[in-house]
């Protein structure tokens, strides 16, 4: 590959996991904190379902967004079959439950300690959420690194709905694949190389806050 | 108008029956001391009328307002709760600084930065540890957190503190202070008390009436001096003596 042709898969991969992880934060973690605050009749089933989604075989999430996406589905009218949209769709549906699952752990682990105090100072039920939240940013930060290191690492469903097309939807995980394939282990192996250095960029940066956090819990 | 009462009070968990009171008054700017065996109801008394547990039935009235607990929401509840300041027996910190910390409540009722400031400082002063404003809240010892833990529900001015076993861990030096600060409070701005202790020389000094609570119900209820000298329950003179009860 041209070196040209590398930063290009290394931006979209980029583009494409973190506009993934961004909407799935902005799903994920409000449902998360509410299933960790409020009880509900039924809350059990949505819980075990989380937990099962945060498992899901990205193939099969791969089939089913293409099967939607396709010429005849449902939603094959929008056009985005093999477009980096499509891949965002499949990696949200990825990351999501990783997002709900992990903050509602979080926030559970905290709403027990603090849910009465910030009551008692007089916190509305927003202010609550709030504060509780607040509580439990190291655990929810470590849901976003899951999540992105699942979304960054993802390749059976973005390379169904995206098709790995050159300059248009290859992504690192996907010139990996091709790469090997065609007997080129060396551009497969630094491209691995790269994918590494970038996940463990991105958690460094992460696990600083979360460490920070942990200094400062110390006596 | 002038009181906080609550009636017809019951609270279970489970099949089992922990507080049934019909009713008790609590007469504004008094200090009452709350004692009694552990698991006696003393706790949920409380928390109830902090509005943090739901009781089955139950009447508050809350300085002339009238609310019926066991259907209260949350988002009802919330100007009565603002009256109110609980400090429980271990202080839960939030990750923030000292003066976050005691800041919180201020910026829950939406008070501006420089009421707040102004507040805050007045709060710590109080409590003897302005100096301490910066520090994280998680790095201080039980004592200062109890303390700061105070500062931060009297900043907000409660009408009514609830206070259980707030120094129930405390050494004699935090408890001193803890102990003056409330007697202050209480002189300067006749906020009404009600403190759980199982420390009973602690009750005598502070409470101008006492209530002792067995088996959920309020066994005995008379001015402290009363209380502590002439008891007239068995139950209450055994529990005085030490010689209480299960």
């Amino acid at each position: 590959m041209m070196t040209q042709d590398v930063w290009e898969v290394i931006w979209l991969s980029l583009q494409v996991t973190t506009v993934s992880v961004a909407i799935g934060m902005l799903a994920g973690i409000p449902t998360g904190t509410l299933l960790g605050l409020y009880s509900f009749r039924g809350k059990r089933i949505v819980v075990a379902l989380i937990y099962t989604c945060m498992g899901l075989p990205p193939v099969l999430v791969g089939v089913v967004v293409y099967l939607l996406l396709s010429r005849y589905g449902p939603l094959g009218a929008l056009g985005l079959l093999f477009t980096p949209e499509a891949m965002i769709i499949a990696q949200v549906v990825l990351v999501t439950p990783i997002l709900a699952g992990l903050t509602m752990s979080a926030v559970q682990a905290k709403e027990r300690t603090y849910w009465e105090t910030a009551k008692s100072l007089g916190a509305s039920p927003v202010q609550m959420m709030i504060t509780i939240v607040r509580e439990a940013r190291g655990g929810i930060w470590s849901g976003v690194a899951a999540a992105y290191g699942r979304a960054i690492s993802e390749v059976g469903a973005v390379m169904l709905v995206g098709g790995n097309i050159e300059h248009h939807t290859r992504v690192m995980t996907t010139a990996i694949i091709l790469e090997t394939r065609t007997g080129n282990f060396t551009a497969g192996l630094q491209l691995g190389l790269v994918l590494l250095a970038l996940s463990f960029l991105f958690n460094s940066f992460l696990m600083a806050g979360v460490l920070n956090q942990m200094k400062s819990r110390r006596r | 108008m002038n009181r906080v009462e609550v009636r017809n009070l019951e609270v279970t968990y489970g099949n089992r029956t922990v507080l049934a009171l019909d009713r008790v008054v609590f007469e504004r700017g008094g200090f009452y001391g709350i004692v009694g065996p552990s698991g006696a109801g003393k706790s949920t008394l409380l928390r109830v009328i902090n509005l943090l547990e739901k009781p089955v039935s139950g009447q508050l009235h809350l300085f002339g307002e009238e609310v019926d607990l066991s259907t209260l929401s949350y988002a009802k509840g919330m100007p009565l709760q603002r009256q109110m300041g609980f400090v429980a027996q271990k202080p839960s910190m939030f990750q923030a600084s000292v003066y976050d910390n005691v800041a919180l409540g201020l910026r829950y009722r939406k008070r501006n930065r420089v009421q707040i400031q102004a507040l805050v400082q007045e709060a710590l002063d109080l409590v003897e540890l302005s100096h301490l404003s910066d520090q994280r809240a998680h790095t201080l010892s039980g004592g200062e957190a109890q303390r700061v833990a105070l500062a931060r529900t009297l900043v907000c001015e409660p009408s009514l503190l609830l206070l259980d076993e707030p120094t129930a861990s405390l050494d004699p030096y935090n408890i001193s202070i803890f102990e003056r600060v409330i007697q202050t409070i209480h002189r300067q701005k006749h906020t009404t008390i009600l403190m759980i202790t199982h420390n009973l020389p602690q009750a005598r000094r502070l409470a101008q009436t006492c209530l002792f609570v067995n088996n959920g119900r309020i066994v005995e209820r008379a001015d402290t001096e009363a209380f502590f000298h002439h008891p007239h329950c068995t139950e209450l003179a055994d529990f005085i003596s030490g010689r209480m009860i299960c």
